[in-house]
């Protein structure tokens, strides 16, 4: 084996066979399951080869209907917008946007043009969001698994119901809400960071991006760490847990000689989903204090001495000159 | 053609070169071009002017090929030195009775010099000659708009030095200068309100899903006859929403405004301001105060000289839109670069453009 072909992302050992159509119980898990599976080498390149069944279940059904709403309504929002043409919908699709109310009609329904159609499609997202998590949670049930997954997607909605719903509420207006569009709703992430003062001095916006970042390194440590040892057995991560065998051992000895101190076959799992949870968790109370505790997030860094002073000279005469920076004569540094 | 002895050697060794070869390409490849970079030099060179202190990341960066490139605009500018005139000398009204009576106070010599060097700046070869058209009306009222700015608004025009505006730092030769704009808002069909004045591909917008109405909202008159106020925060740490504090929309449309400075003026934000703080006038350059005060100039030339030429322009020169007057603003000058004509100057030579007083001061060329 070369010494590329263990470092590649590609699952090595692919099974295709007679698809794997799942268990039914007492409590008649298979009726509404779908019927038929396939196999995809590619998908099974990264993942599970095989494709299907599927199980909906009363929430997906809702959860899709309503999300297909929303989507609807704010594509036909923005053909609108462009005069029902599709060239122009498709060359100004990154633009386009489905704006909330303006301020001026406060926690009222606005007229459809005005932002009505986005407090209608709103609704539709958010029942569309929390059905989908009643599936994940009634799957999870289902199956008798614990309810981790569901708590964890619940920390993401957190967020999302911030921005969208308990903030905006808080605030009194609607305009409060983010817009649905590629570039507008990014227009709206940097003004709203202006507005109230910079959120990078949000302590809250700090240990989110910790988290996010922390996220990302421990994803890393610990995906890397079962794959070095998965030669010895590693890769089978619950036999590890509770029969702990060279592979476990090899690994703890490989964090602990290297930082001093290292987690454990279950206990990695448990920093992951904190880390990943608490992102959203932390991001949502640094948004709901934003325009409701804390109206400049730099005045209040101020205040509270952790916005250092520069004492060196502002504008470009200090450092050099126009002229020079032009190159048409010698000057500045 | 190989010895048998080396086939043999071969047939009972058999590697596979093709992993070391890659290795070998790729270690080549980037020993190659790091050697590359450091004899030949980074191709695309940048400079960076400091404006501000080490640790806040304020600099303006630019290609070295853009900063040393020749700006034609700047090289074409046509000047001559005026003619003093005697102490008795005639003014041209009293000589030439068709001489345009906007600028008849002038000797005529200086007269018909200013004349061939306005109609070079325009492009409009019969300026001021033959019938009186919409072009002779336009042009009396941009003389007093040039006279004006070189008059009251050093400040922000000789910030630096004295640099002056003349027709040419607009017109550039062209009869209707670059970088003007119109009113253009509602830019979305079927919508109403804040979602109708945003979100398109605009050029007003340039180019960005921003609102497309911040101009007309920031330098023309409102309703009550006031210029509304270009701001994003609130000034206190905690809540304490007072009426009128700017909200998330206000935000965008000077978000927009500003990009359209920056863009304008070839800069980035940190030209003006320390981005920790946009609002803070602790923490601006100064050449925050020099953009402060050209957002007034640009106010005041829009209200006194732009917007009444309304009634004078022919329909074809009116926006697309609104009807409405061609209106300039930072680009229209600056045209991408932090001094228009890269700091020219361009007034020396005029001392007829540069006071409304009728009596030009032509003491330096004595």
């Amino acid at each position: 084996m070369a010494y590329f072909e263990y470092q590649n992302i590609f699952t090595q050992v692919q099974v295709q066979g007679h698809p794997e159509m799942g268990m039914d119980n007492e409590n008649n898990m298979a009726a509404e399951r779908t019927k038929s599976a396939s196999f995809s080498t590619l998908a099974g390149l990264i993942g599970n080869a095989q494709l299907g069944p599927i199980y909906l279940g009363w929430a997906g059904m809702i959860s899709l209907a309503t999300g297909l709403l929303w989507f609807n309504i704010v594509g036909l929002n923005m053909l609108s917008q462009v005069g029902w043409s599709i060239p122009e919908f498709i060359r100004q699709l990154f633009w386009l946007a489905l704006e909330p109310p303006g301020p001026e009609w406060g926690l009222r329904i606005p007229p459809l043009n005005e932002g009505g159609w986005y407090i209608i499609s709103s609704f539709f997202l958010l029942v569309s969001v929390m059905s989908w998590w009643l599936r994940t949670y009634l799957l999870a049930e289902q199956h008798k698994m614990g309810k981790h997954i569901a708590w964890a997607f619940l920390a993401a909605i957190w967020l999302f119901l911030v921005l969208g719903l308990f903030r905006p509420i808080l605030m009194g207006q609607w305009s409060e809400a983010v817009p649905y569009g590629i570039f507008p709703h990014l227009d709206w992430t940097t003004a709203f960071s202006i507005r109230y003062g910079n959120l990078y001095y949000n302590p809250f916006h700090a240990l989110s991006i910790v988290f996010l970042y922390g996220s990302v390194l421990l994803f890393a440590m610990h995906g890397a760490t079962i794959l070095a040892v998965s030669r010895f057995g590693g890769d089978r991560e619950l036999e590890q847990i509770y029969d702990r065998g060279t592979a476990s051992e090899r690994a703890a000895l490989f964090w602990r000689w290297t930082m001093g101190f290292n987690a454990t076959m279950e206990g990695i799992h448990r920093w992951a989903w904190w880390f990943a949870v608490l992102t959203p968790i932390t991001g949502g109370i640094g948004i709901l204090l934003t325009g409701t505790v804390v109206d400049n997030w730099f005045i209040w860094a101020q205040e509270h001495n952790f916005a250092p002073e520069y004492l060196a000279p502002y504008g470009y005469e200090a450092y050099g000159s126009y002229q020079g920076f032009l190159g048409q004569t010698t000057g500045g540094n | 053609m190989f010895p048998k002895w080396f086939k043999d050697w071969n047939a009972k060794n058999p590697t596979n070169i093709y992993g070391p070869a890659i290795l070998v390409g790729v270690v080549g490849a980037a020993v190659f071009s790091a050697a590359a970079l450091v004899t030949i030099g980074q191709p695309f060179k940048t400079d960076s002017l400091q404006t501000g202190p080490r640790g806040t990341g304020m600099s303006v960066p630019e290609f070295q090929a853009d900063l040393f490139a020749a700006y034609p605009d700047a090289d074409n500018f046509y000047t001559t030195e005026p003619i003093v005139p005697q102490a008795n000398a005639r003014p041209v009204r009293d000589v030439r009775p068709d001489a345009d009576p906007s600028l008849g106070y002038l000797t005529p010599e200086n007269y018909d010099r200013l004349v061939e060097a306005m109609r070079i700046w325009t492009g409009i070869p019969d300026l001021f000659a033959g019938e009186e058209n919409y072009q002779t009306v336009v042009a009396r009222s941009m003389i007093e708009m040039t006279q004006n700015i070189n008059e009251f608004w050093g400040g922000h025009v000789n910030a630096n030095a004295e640099v002056g505006v003349t027709c040419y730092t607009c017109h550039r030769g062209e009869p209707v200068p670059n970088n003007i704009w119109f009113k253009i808002s509602p830019v979305n069909e079927n919508a109403g309100g804040w979602s109708a004045n945003q979100n398109r591909v605009t050029i007003v917008s340039n180019s960005t899903s921003l609102p497309s109405d911040y101009l007309e909202t920031y330098l023309l008159l409102n309703e009550d006859g006031q210029y509304n106020r270009i701001g994003v925060h609130d000034l206190a740490s905690r809540v304490q929403q007072l009426e009128g504090d700017p909200l998330i929309q206000q935000t965008e449309r000077t978000y927009a405004f500003m990009n359209y400075i920056a863009n304008s003026l070839g800069v980035n934000c940190t030209f003006c301001h320390n981005t920790r703080a946009f609002y803070d006038a602790g923490q601006v350059t100064p050449q925050w105060a020099t953009a402060s005060l050209g957002i007034q100039m640009v106010q005041e030339a829009l209200d006194l000289y732009i917007l009444p030429l309304e009634e004078v322009l022919p329909a074809e020169r009116l926006g697309p839109v609104h009807a409405d007057v061609p209106k300039l603003a930072c680009a229209t000058c600056h045209q991408g670069q932090q001094q228009p004509l890269r700091g020219l100057n361009v007034i020396a030579n005029w001392p007829e453009l540069a006071t409304t007083s009728g009596e030009p001061d032509y003491s330096a060329f004595q």
